[in-house]
C-alpha cells in the first residue's frame, strides 16, 4: 500500500511560494535566505579585515553609509559588533540555513525515494520560525548601542546587561534561540524522513553519503542544539529578570563558567554539525566525477559515524585554559586526538577513490577538490590546537581563527558552493555557466587559502584575535604587512563572489534546460526531471544497489556507458552500438518497468538486497 | 496527475497511515512516522532538561547555604500529592490507549477526559504551589480558618521568587526553582492542550477506524512529561539541604 499520498499542486501564490509545504520550495527558501546573510556575513568579514588592514582610516565607498556618525570609521565597539555578528551570521543564518536546510531539504526525499518530507508542515514552520530569528538579527543592527558584541560565542559576563546593555544583544540571543527551534524542527524531520522513508531497497548502506551526512548532523543538532536553547533562556533571564545564573556575584551563587559548558557542550557538536554535510558531499562528488565508486564505502559511513559519537564527548578543549582539572583537561585531548583518526580515514578514503579515476574537472568538482584541501590544513592545525602543551600558546591566537576557518568556513563553504553547481538542476531546471563557475571556483579556493593562511600565521607570531588595532602593540608591529596582504586576499575573495551572483542570477532566471541527468550518476533524483515533480516520484523507485555504480565493466559491456542508476535493471544482453545515452534517465518514474517495482513494495527487499551486494 | 495517483490520493488523504500499513523494517518494529518523529522530538526535548538540570546542579555546588535566611521551603507533603496525581494521570492515559485499541470509544472517552482533569488539576496545583487562589482562599475561610489560610498562600507570599522579581533579592535556590518547575508547566499546558485535541477528534469519530496511532503518540509525549517531573521533584524538591 501507497503511504505516501500525492497531493495537488498548490495553485495559489501563498501556497506555492510563501507558505509551502514542498521540500524543494523550502529548500529553495533556504538557499535565498542562506545566500542573503552569506552576502551580509561576508561583508562584516570584510569590514574587520578593513579595520585590520587600513586601521583608523574610513570604510570606502559605502562608509557613510553604514557607519554615519564615525564618517565611515570603524570605532572599537563597532568592531566589537562587526566581528560577532559576522561569527553568528556566518554560523547560523548563512552556513546553516545553506548546507542543511537547503540541501537536507532538497536531498533527503530525492535521494531516499520518497515524495516529501515526513512532516510537510513542521518543514514549513522550521523555516517561518528561521524568518523570526532573521528579523531578530536584522533588528539587532537597529536598536541604540547597536548589535551583539560580545563575540559569538557570547560568554558572559561580556554578554550579560554589565558588558552589553544594549538591545542589540538580547536580539541576538532571542534570534539564536529561534534558529535553534527551527534547527530542532528541521531535524525532528530529516531523522524520521530518513528512517521510515526510504524507497524499497534502500537499505542505509546504500545511500548516498550526503544522506549519511545529513542524517548524522540532523542527529547531532537534535541532541545538542537544545542544550544552547536552555543556555540562551537563562542567559536571557540573566539581561531582563534580575537572575545571576553566569554572574558571579558578591555571594558567589552564579558561574560563568556554567554558560561555557552548557556553550561547547553544543559547540563542539556544532563544529561537526558544519562540517559532516560537507564530508557527505565531498564523498559522493569525488565518486561521481571520478567515475569510480566511493572508496571503502562502509568505512566513510563508519568514521562519519565514529566522529558523530566522538564530537559529543570532546568539548572540554574549548576550555583548557579556564583552570579545569588537568586530568580532565588530558581525557578531553586523548578523546579529541582520537577523532583525527577517523577524519584522517574518511581523507585518504578521499584521496583513494581519486587515484586512477577518469577524473572529470567540472565546477563541483573542482570546488570539492578545494574543500579536501583547505579541509586538510585546517584539520592538521587543530591537532595543535587540540595538544593542551601547544594550545597553551596558541589559545585566542588569530591561529584559532585560521584554523576554524578552514574548517568550518572554508571547507563548509567550498562545499556548499559545490554543491550548489552540481544540484542546481534540481533546484532551478538548468546547469550554471560552467566556464565562469571554473574562474569562481578556481578564485575562490586560492584566496580564501591565502586569506586563512595569512590569518594562521599572523596568530603563530602571537596576534591575538579579537583586537580592533592589533598594531597598537609593539610586539604586533611587525605583522601590519602581512595583515595587509590577508585584507587584500579577503577583499579579492569578496569581489570574485560577483561572478557567483552573475552566474547564479542568470541561472535562475534562464530559460536553458538541461536533460534529467547532465553529470551523468546514478542517485535517484537525477532520474527525475529538473526540476523534479512536485510528488517528486509517480511511482516510489525500487532500489537495487549502492549510489556509486561506476566503471562497472558488467554495465559497460551491457549498457556501453560506465554508470548505472540505483533502480536500472542490468539487462542480460548487451546494448546496440553505441548504446551510451547519457542525457535520457533510465527507468524513469513514469516508466511502465518503475509502476512494475513500484507495486513490489516491501516484500521484494530480500532479493533486491542480494542484487546489491 | 495519473488515474493511478488520483485514486491514490483520494484513497489517503483523509487518513493518518495506520500502523500495520507499515512495511515491517528489522531496524525499527513497526513504528509510524509520527511515533519515531515524537520519540525524537522527546530525546531532543530531555536534554533541554538536561541544560536546565545541569545549570541547577552547578548553582546548587556552589552556593551555600542554598536555602538563603527568610525564605520558605518547598512544600514536599503537598508536592508528593501533585507528584501522584501526574502518575494516575499517566496510568488512566494507558487505560485510554488501551481501551482505544480494543475499540471502545466510551471507555477511551472516560480515560482521556479524566487524563486531562489530572493534568489540569496539576496545573492547579502549581499555580496554588506559586500564588495561592486568594479568592478561593478567603471564601474557604468562612468555613474553615486554617484551610482557608492554606489556600490563600503561595510561594511568592512568602518571599520566593524568580530573580529580581517583586523586587526581592535574587536567590539561586528561587529561580533555578521557578524556572525548571515552570518550564515543566509549560509541558503540562501544552499535554493538555493536545490531550483536549486528541479527546476531541476521538469524540468526533476519527479513530473509529482502529487507528490508535495518534492516541499512542499522544500518550508518549504525556508519559515523558510525568517522567521528566519524577526527576525534577526528585532534584529540586527531595535533594536536603
Amino acid at each position: 500500500m501507497d503511504l505516501q499520498p500525492i497531493h495537488s499542486p498548490p495553485t495559489t501564490f501563498i501556497k506555492k511560494y510563501v507558505f509551502s509545504t514542498d521540500h524543494k520550495v523550502i529548500a529553495r527558501q533556504f538557499l535565498w535566505a542562506g545566500l542573503l546573510f552569506l552576502a551580509i556575513g561576508g561583508g562584516l568579514g570584510m569590514l574587520i579585515r578593513w579595520a585590520w588592514g587600513f586601521p583608523g582610516e574610513a570604510v570606502p565607498v559605502i562608509g557613510d553609509l553604514i557607519l554615519p556618525h564615525s564618517n565611515g570609521v570603524i570605532g572599537p565597539s563597532t568592531y566589537n559588533g562587526i566581528f560577532t555578528s559576522h561569527g553568528l551570521i556566518m554560523i547560523f543564518f548563512a552556513i546553516t540555513p545553506m548546507m542543511i536546510g537547503s540541501f537536507g531539504n532538497l536531498c533527503i526525499p530525492l535521494a531516499i525515494g520518497a515524495r516529501d518530507m515526513a512532516f510537510p508542515t513542521l518543514n514549513m514552520l522550521s523555516f517561518w520560525t528561521f524568518v523570526i530569528a532573521l528579523l531578530c538579527v536584522l533588528a539587532s543592527f537597529f536598536v541604540p548601542m547597536g548589535t551583539a558584541a560580545a563575540g559569538w560565542t557570547t560568554y558572559p559576563p561580556l554578554s550579560t546587561q554589565i558588558g552589553t546593555p544594549g538591545l542589540g544583544q538580547t536580539f541576538m540571543v532571542l534570534a539564536i534561540f529561534f534558529t535553534g527551534s527551527a534547527t530542532i524542527m528541521g531535524g525532528v524531520n530529516y531523522v524520521t524522513t530518513v528512517m521510515r522513508l526510504r524507497a524499497p531497497g534502500m537499505t542505509y548502506m546504500r545511500m548516498p553519503l550526503t544522506i549519511w551526512g545529513q542524517w548524522l548532523t540532523a542527529i547531532l543538532n537534535v541532541l545538542f542544539v537544545p542544550v544552547l536553547a536552555a543556555a540562551a533562556i537563562m542567559l536571557i533571564m540573566d539581561r531582563h529578570f534580575g537572575t545571576e545564573f553566569f554572574i558571579a556575584g558578591a555571594n558567589g551563587p552564579g558561574d560563568p563558567i556554567l554558560f561555557q559548558h552548557l556553550f561547547w557542550i553544543f559547540g563542539h557538536p556544532e563544529v561537526y554539525i558544519l562540517i559532516l554535510p560537507a564530508w557527505g558531499f565531498a564523498g559522493d562528488l569525488l565518486s561521481y566525477f571520478s567515475r569510480k565508486p566511493a572508496y571503502w564505502y562502509k568505512g566513510q559511513v563508519w568514521a562519519m559515524c565514529a566522529v558523530t559519537v566522538l564530537s559529543a564527548i570532546v568539548y572540554g578543549h574549548h576550555m583548557f585554559l579556564t583552570g579545569m582539572n588537568p586530568l580532565l583537561g588530558q581525557s578531553f585531548m586523548l578523546l579529541t586526538l582520537i577523532i583525527s583518526v577517523p577524519a584522517e580515514l574518511l581523507f585518504l578514503n578521499w584521496l583513494h577513490t581519486m587515484w586512477k579515476g577518469s577524473i572529470r574537472l567540472t565546477t563541483p568538482m573542482i570546488f570539492t577538490l578545494g574543500m579536501v584541501f583547505v579541509f586538510g590544513l585546517g584539520g592538521l592545525t587543530g591537532i595543535f590546537l587540540g595538544t593542551i602543551s601547544t594550545d597553551i600558546y596558541l589559545h585566542d591566537t588569530m591561529f584559532v581563527v585560521g584554523h576554524f576557518h578552514y574548517t568550518m568556513a572554508a571547507a563548509a563553504f567550498l562545499a556548499t558552493m559545490g554543491a550548489i553547481y552540481f544540484w542546481f538542476p534540481k533546484f532551478y531546471g538548468c546547469q550554471m555557466n560552467e566556464a565562469i563557475g571554473k574562474i569562481h571556483a578556481w578564485l575562490s579556493i586560492i584566496f580564501i587559502t591565502l586569506l586563512f593562511g595569512g590569518q594562521m600565521v599572523v596568530g603563530f607570531s602571537g596576534q591575538n584575535r579579537r583586537l580592533w588595532n592589533p598594531f597598537e602593540y609593539t610586539f604586533l608591529e611587525h605583522l601590519t604587512e602581512l595583515n595587509l596582504l590577508t585584507t587584500y586576499a579577503a577583499f579579492a575573495l569578496g569581489i570574485s563572489q560577483l561572478l557567483f551572483v552573475w552566474n547564479f542570477m542568470e541561472g535562475v532566471f534562464s530559460k536553458r534546460t538541461c536533460g534529467n541527468n547532465p553529470w551523468e550518476v546514478g542517485t535517484l533524483e537525477w532520474e527525475l526531471s529538473s526540476p523534479p515533480p512536485v510528488h517528486n516520484f509517480t511511482t516510489i523507485p525500487t532500489v537495487l544497489r549502492g549510489p556509486h555504480e561506476y566503471a562497472n565493466p558488467e554495465v559497460r559491456r551491457t549498457l556501453g556507458r560506465d554508470w548505472i542508476s540505483q533502480t536500472e535493471e542490468l539487462p542480460s544482453q548487451p546494448a546496440g552500438t553505441g548504446g551510451a545515452d547519457s542525457g535520457a534517465a533510465p527507468a524513469g518514474g513514469d516508466s511502465a518497468d518503475g509502476a512494475a517495482d513500484g507495486d513490489a513494495a516491501a516484500s521484494d527487499e530480500p532479493a533486491a538486497e542480494v542484487a546489491g551486494g | 496527475m495519473s488515474a493511478e495517483a488520483a485514486a491514490a490520493h483520494d484513497h489517503h488523504h483523509h487518513h493518518a497511515p495506520r500502523q500495520e500499513d507499515y512495511p515491517v523494517d528489522p531496524h525499527y518494529g513497526q513504528a509510524t512516522g509520527g511515533k519515531l518523529g515524537m520519540w525524537v522530538f522527546l530525546l531532543s526535548d530531555a536534554l533541554t532538561f538536561a541544560g536546565f538540570l545541569l545549570g541547577y546542579a552547578i548553582a546548587r555546588g556552589g552556593t551555600k547555604p542554598w536555602i538563603p535566611e527568610g525564605l520558605p521551603e518547598l512544600g514536599i507533603n503537598f508536592t508528593a500529592c501533585l507528584t501522584f496525581l501526574l502518575i494516575c494521570s499517566s496510568v488512566t492515559m494507558v487505560l485510554a490507549f488501551q481501551a482505544a485499541t480494543e475499540r471502545n470509544k466510551q471507555e477511551t472517552l472516560k480515560y482521556l477526559g479524566l487524563t486531562i482533569f489530572g493534568g489540569f488539576l496539576f496545573l492547579c496545583g502549581q499555580y496554588k504551589e506559586y500564588f495561592g487562589f486568594e479568592l478561593l482562599g478567603s471564601l474557604v475561610a468562612n468555613f474553615h480558618a486554617d484551610w482557608g489560610a492554606w489556600l490563600a498562600m503561595g510561594l511568592t507570599d512568602e518571599g520566593l521568587f524568580f530573580g529580581t522579581l517583586g523586587g526581592s533579592e535574587y536567590s539561586a535556590y528561587g529561580s533555578t526553582f521557578y524556572m525548571i518547575t515552570a518550564f515543566h508547566g509549560m509541558h503540562v499546558l501544552t499535554g493538555v492542550g493536545y490531550l483536549i485535541v486528541i479527546f476531541i477528534r476521538t469524540y468526533m469519530g476519527k479513530y473509529d477506524d482502529g487507528n490508535t496511532n495518534h492516541i499512542e503518540i499522544c500518550g508518549l509525549f504525556w508519559h515523558f512529561v510525568d517522567l521528566v517531573w519524577i526527576l525534577v521533584f526528585t532534584f529540586v524538591y527531595l535533594i536536603p539541604e
